[in-house]
C-alpha cells in the first residue's frame, strides 16, 4: 500500500508538471498583451515596459524561470494587482469559495443520498417519482437560475437572508451555498437510487434478508455502501470543482471568491494568475482523484490495490 | 476497473460541463465599460436631479455605501492605469489642482493659481501648508520625486511617459533611457515652491494636475515600504479628502474614512464610505432596492427596463464611439480607401433609433468626434457651438456615395467585415448595423466578428479588421485628446490613415497656436470637419451615457468628465 501511495503521489507531481507546461504555452498563444495601456505608448516604451514585467524574453526562458520559482512554490507576480504575489491573491479569494464549496457539498451529499435511498426503498411510490423529479430539476436547471431564484424570493422579497455580499458572517453564505448544492444533491440522488434499485435486487440481499436481517440493517450495511462506489467516482471531482469556485453564483451574490478569477485573468492576459488559477484547481483535482482511489478500497475490498496482483 | 476508468471521464464531462454551462449563463460581463476602448477615463457630465442639490442639512450619521465594478488593481499613482484606481486616488490623495464641483480645475495642494511665463513653458506653483496624514507637511520635493518616479523607466509605468511625453520637458527622451531621469524638467525651489518647465507650451496643462499620474508622493515614506508600498491599505499615504482603509491589496472590499488632517476637513462631511465590488449590475439593483447600497449602475439590458424608474438618474459620459475605416490590410488597400464608400457607409444607418432602441441607456447619437459637455473655449462656450455636425444619417446620399464609390472600384458588390466586442449589448449593436447597412446598400455584405477586449486591441494593432467599432475616453480636457488619435502616425490611428492638412492643424494647435486659444480652437474645428465631412476617416456613432438608481438622500456628488469618476469629497446624507 505505501509503495503503491508513493508511485502515485510521484504520478502526480509528473501529471501537474505537464500541466503547468501545457498551459504556459498555450497561455502564450492568447492574443492581446497583458498591460492594459499599451496603446498608449510608442514602441520604445512599450518595449520598456515589457522588459521590466519580463515579457520580452524567449519564451522558453520565460518558462524556465517559472517552472523554477514553481518549484519553490512561487507562483509569481500578477500583472493585473500590480506588484501583488499570485499566492496572496488565490490564499485570500480561495477561502469564501472553499467554505462555500464545502458547505454545498456536505449539505447537497446528504440531502441528495437521502432522497436517493427514499427513492429506492419505496421504488415506484410516489416518494420515488417525487425524488426522481426533483433530481431531474437539480440537474437540468443550471445553478445560476437557482441562485437568482432564492436570491430573489429569499433575500429579496422575505428578507430572511442577505441579498449578496461577503459581510454578514454565515448568513451570507447561505443562500450561494444552497444554489452550489443543488447540483451534487441531484446527483447523489440519481446515483444512488439506480445503484440501490440494483442491489436491492441481487442475491446476497436476498441471502441477508433470508438470514433475518432487518430493514434499516439491509439498506445501510448492505445495499448503501455498495451503491457509494459509483457515487464517489463522480462526487470527487464535482468537489474539486465547487470548491475552486463558481463564476456565476460568485457574481449574483457579489462574493470575492476565485471562481471570477479564472475567467476574468485570461480575458486580461494576466498570465502569472492564469498559471496560478489553473495549477491550483489541477492539483485539487488530482488529489481528489488520487482520494477517491483510496476511498475504493475503504469502502470495497474487493478493488482493494495492495491485495495481489491483477 | 473498466467501469471506474468511465466513471471518471463521465465525472469530467459533468464537472467540465458545469463550467461550460457556467460561461454560457454569464450574461454579466455587461458592464458599459467593456464595449469602450478605455479603461482609464470617462466619466461625467451629470443631469441628474439630486446629486447637486445643495438643498437640505446633513444627517447625523454620516455613513455611505457604494459598490465598485472592479477590484483595484492598484494606488500607487505611478502604476494606476484602470478607472478603479484612479478613482481611489481622487479620493484619498490630491495634486496641485482639483477639479472642482463644476468641473473646473481649481488650486488644491497648490496655495494660488499658478504663475506662467510669458512663453507658456515654466509654471511656478505655490503649495499651500497642507498636510500628509501622518501630520508631515507636503513639500515640492514629493511632487519632483513622484513626477520622476513615474517617468523612470525602471518603475515601468504606462500612464507616466503616455501623460508627460511631450509636455514635461525632456520626459520622452528619459521614457526612452536616453536621458537620466533627473534631467525631467521639475524642480524645487525651495519647500513650497514647485517648478515645471515645459517641452511646448501645453494650453490644457493645468487641467492634467488634477490627474492621478501627477499627485505627490513622500520619497521616505515610499522608500521605507520598498516593494510593499501601496500594496495594502496600511502601506498608503494619504493628503487628500479620504484614507482607505480595510483593503487587503486584492480584496473585493475596502472603506474610505475621512482624513482629519485633509487642509480642506471641515468641507468633508462623510465620515465613512463602505465599497464593495459588485460586478452583476442585477446584482446591484437589489442591493440597492434592499437597502445596502445608495447607488447603482444600472447596465445592458437592464437600462431599458430601469430608465423610467424614478430615483433613476442619467449621466452622459465623455466617451464617443465610431467606426474606424481600414484603409489598407494585409499590405493591401481596402475598398475602405475609397472615399466613397466610407462616406456612404458612415451616412447609411440611422443613428438614433440605436441609442434609444438598441442602447436605451441615456446615450446620444454623435455625429461629432469631440463630445458635448466636455472641452470648452476661454468664453465657456462647448467646443461643439464652434464645430458643426457631420455625416448625419441620409440614406440617398448615402446610396449615391455607394454608386459612385462601386464604380471607381469597379465592382458591383462588397464583402466587408465589422469587427466589435463580445459583450450583449455590443453583439445587439452590430446585428442593428449589419441590417441597416444591408438594407439600405445594395449589394453590401456584411459579417460580424465579436471578440474580447484584449483581442480586439490586439486586431487593432495589426490592422486587421475591415470595421471596427471603437470608442475613446478622454484623459485630459482638451479636444486635441481626440483629435490626436487620427494624425498620420498617431498610435492609434492604425487604419493608414493620412492627410497632410490634418496633420498640419493638429501640428499648429501644439506649437504656433498653442498660445491663441481662439485661433487653435479654430483649427481644431476645422480639423474635425476634415476627418469627418470631407474625408470620413471614421464614422461617429454614439456618445455613451450610463444610468445609476442614486437615492434622493445622497447628495453632493460630483462626476468628473475626465480623470477620475468621482470626488466624494463634497457628498453628503440628508434625509435618510
Amino acid at each position: 500500500m505505501v509503495k503503491y501511495i508513493g508511485k502515485r503521489i510521484v504520478y502526480m507531481f509528473i501529471t501537474l508538471f505537464l500541466i503547468a507546461t501545457a498551459s504556459f504555452f498555450l497561455m502564450q498563444t492568447l492574443p492581446g498583451s497583458p498591460i492594459a495601456s499599451y496603446n498608449k505608448l510608442n514602441d520604445t516604451q512599450k518595449a520598456i515596459v515589457e522588459k521590466k514585467y519580463g515579457i520580452d524574453k524567449p519564451k522558453p526562458v520565460q518558462y524556465a524561470i517559472y517552472m523554477k520559482n514553481l518549484a519553490k512554490g512561487d507562483l509569481g507576480t500578477s500583472f493585473v494587482f500590480k506588484g501583488k504575489s499570485v499566492n496572496d491573491l488565490l490564499a485570500t479569494r480561495l477561502k469564501p469559495s472553499l467554505i462555500l464549496g464545502a458547505q454545498a457539498m456536505v449539505f447537497g451529499t446528504i440531502v441528495g443520498i437521502l432522497l436517493g435511498m427514499l427513492a429506492a426503498l419505496k421504488h415506484n411510490t410516489f416518494w420515488d417519482y417525487g425524488s426522481t423529479f426533483f433530481a431531474i430539476l437539480g440537474i437540468s436547471i443550471p445553478s445560476f437560475v437557482f441562485a437568482s431564484l432564492l436570491q430573489y424570493w429569499i433575500a429579496s422579497e422575505w428578507h430572511l437572508l442577505p441579498v449578496g455580499l461577503w459581510n454578514d458572517g454565515w448568513k451570507s453564505s447561505v443562500l450561494p451555498s444552497l444554489a452550489l448544492a443543488m447540483g451534487p444533491l441531484a446527483l447523489s440522488a440519481r446515483f444512488i437510487r439506480t445503484e440501490m434499485i440494483e442491489v436491492l435486487n441481487s442475491d446476497y440481499i436476498m441471502l441477508a434478508k433470508a438470514k433475518g436481517a432487518n430493514g434499516f440493517e439491509i439498506a445501510f450495511k448492505h445495499a448503501f455502501r455498495n451503491a457509494l462506489i459509483p457515487l464517489i467516482t463522480v462526487l470527487g471531482p464535482l468537489a474539486a470543482g465547487l470548491v475552486t469556485g463558481s463564476l456565476v453564483v460568485e457574481q449574483i451574490f457579489a462574493i470575492p471568491g476565485i471562481g471570477e478569477q479564472f475567467v476574468s485573468s485570461i480575458m486580461t492576459n494576466d498570465h502569472a494568475t492564469i498559471m496560478g488559477t489553473t495549477l491550483l484547481f489541477s492539483a485539487f483535482l488530482i488529489a481528489v482523484i488520487f482520494i477517491v482511489d483510496i476511498l475504493y478500497g475503504v469502502i470495497d475490498p474487493r478493488i482493494r490495490v495492495s491485495g495481489g496482483k491483477g | 476497473m473498466k467501469r471506474s476508468k468511465w466513471l471518471i471521464l463521465m465525472a469530467l464531462t459533468l464537472v467540465l460541463s458545469m463550467f461550460l454551462a457556467a460561461c454560457g449563463g454569464s450574461k454579466n460581463e455587461e458592464k458599459p465599460a467593456a464595449d469602450g476602448d478605455d479603461k482609464d477615463k470617462d466619466a461625467a457630465t451629470e443631469e441628474k436631479k439630486h446629486a447637486k442639490d445643495e438643498d437640505g442639512e446633513p444627517d447625523a450619521e454620516q455613513v455611505l455605501y457604494l459598490a465598485e465594478s472592479a477590484a483595484i488593481p492598484s494606488v500607487d499613482s505611478s502604476i494606476v492605469e484602470d478607472q478603479v484606481g484612479f478613482n481611489v486616488l481622487n479620493n484619498i490623495n490630491e495634486g496641485l489642482y482639483r477639479l472642482n464641483q463644476e468641473n473646473i480645475a481649481e488650486p488644491a495642494m497648490a496655495a494660488e493659481e499658478a504663475e506662467v511665463s510669458e512663453d507658456g513653458l515654466t509654471y511656478t506653483f505655490k503649495l499651500r501648508d497642507a498636510m500628509w496624514a501622518d501630520e508631515t507637511p507636503v513639500t515640492a520635493n514629493d511632487f519632483v520625486y513622484a513626477w520622476q518616479r513615474a517617468i523612470d523607466p525602471a518603475t515601468g509605468s504606462p500612464y507616466g511617459p503616455f501623460m508627460m511625453s511631450g509636455v514635461v520637458k525632456n520626459a520622452t527622451a528619459i521614457s526612452e533611457e536616453k536621458m537620466e531621469v533627473s534631467e525631467l524638467g521639475v524642480k524645487a525651489i525651495d519647500e513650497k515652491t514647485f517648478e515645471v518647465t515645459l517641452e511646448r507650451p501645453v494650453p490644457y496643462f493645468l487641467s492634467l494636475m488634477s490627474f492621478g499620474t501627477f499627485y505627490p508622493l513622500k520619497e521616505e515614506f515610499v522608500a521605507s515600504k520598498a516593494d510593499a508600498f501601496a500594496t495594502n491599505s496600511d502601506n498608503l499615504l494619504s493628503n487628500g479628502p479620504f484614507v482607505l482603509t480595510k483593503w487587503d491589496g486584492t480584496g473585493d472590499s475596502w472603506t474610505y474614512v475621512k482624513n482629519e488632517h485633509y487642509w480642506d476637513a471641515e468641507n468633508v462631511k462623510l465620515n465613512e464610505i463602505h465599497v464593495n465590488v459588485v460586478k452583476d449590475s442585477a446584482t446591484a439593483i437589489k442591493l440597492y432596492q434592499d437597502g445596502k447600497l445608495d447607488r447603482a449602475g444600472v447596465s445592458g439590458d437592464l437600462a431599458m427596463q430601469y430608465r423610467d424608474d424614478e430615483e433613476a438618474v442619467l449621466q452622459s459620459e465623455t466617451s464617443v464611439f465610431y467606426f474606424k475605416f481600414n484603409q489598407e490590410r494585409d499590405g493591401k488597400e481596402t475598398p475602405l480607401a475609397n472615399e466613397n464608400i466610407r462616406k456612404a457607409i458612415a451616412k447609411s444607418f440611422e443613428k438614433e433609433d440605436m441609442v434609444d432602441v438598441v442602447l436605451a441607456n441615456g446615450s446620444l447619437a454623435a455625429n461629432f468626434l469631440v463630445p458635448t459637455n466636455f472641452a470648452f473655449d476661454e468664453n465657456e462656450k462647448d467646443f461643439r457651438e464652434l464645430s458643426g455636425n457631420y455625416l448625419e444619417y441620409n440614406v440617398e446620399e448615402a446610396q449615391d456615395h455607394w454608386k459612385k464609390g462601386l464604380e471607381e472600384l469597379g465592382v458591383e458588390s462588397l464583402s466587408l467585415e465589422i469587427l466589435g466586442g463580445d459583450t450583449e449589448l455590443s453583439k445587439k449593436m452590430d446585428e442593428y448595423f449589419k441590417s441597416q447597412l444591408e438594407s439600405n446598400l445594395e449589394g453590401l455584405k456584411i459579417s460580424l466578428k465579436e471578440v474580447p477586449f484584449s483581442v480586439r486591441l490586439d486586431l487593432d494593432g495589426n490592422q486587421d479588421y475591415d470595421i471596427q467599432v471603437s470608442g475613446w475616453g478622454p484623459d485630459f480636457q482638451d479636444p486635441i485628446s481626440f483629435l490626436d488619435l487620427f494624425v498620420t502616425d498617431g498610435t492609434n490611428n492604425l487604419m493608414s490613415y493620412s492627410n497632410p492638412e490634418y496633420d498640419k492643424l493638429i501640428e499648429d494647435s501644439k506649437g504656433d497656436l498653442a498660445l491663441k486659444p481662439q485661433e487653435r480652437y479654430e483649427a481644431f474645428a476645422k480639423a474635425e470637419k476634415i476627418l469627418l465631412d470631407e474625408d470620413a476617416a471614421i464614422a461617429p456613432i454614439y456618445q455613451r451615457g450610463l444610468i445609476f438608481l442614486h437615492k434622493p438622500y445622497f447628495k453632493g456628488l460630483v462626476d468628473h468628465p475626465f480623470g477620475a469618476d468621482y470626488s466624494y469629497k463634497w457628498a453628503y446624507i440628508s434625509g435618510k
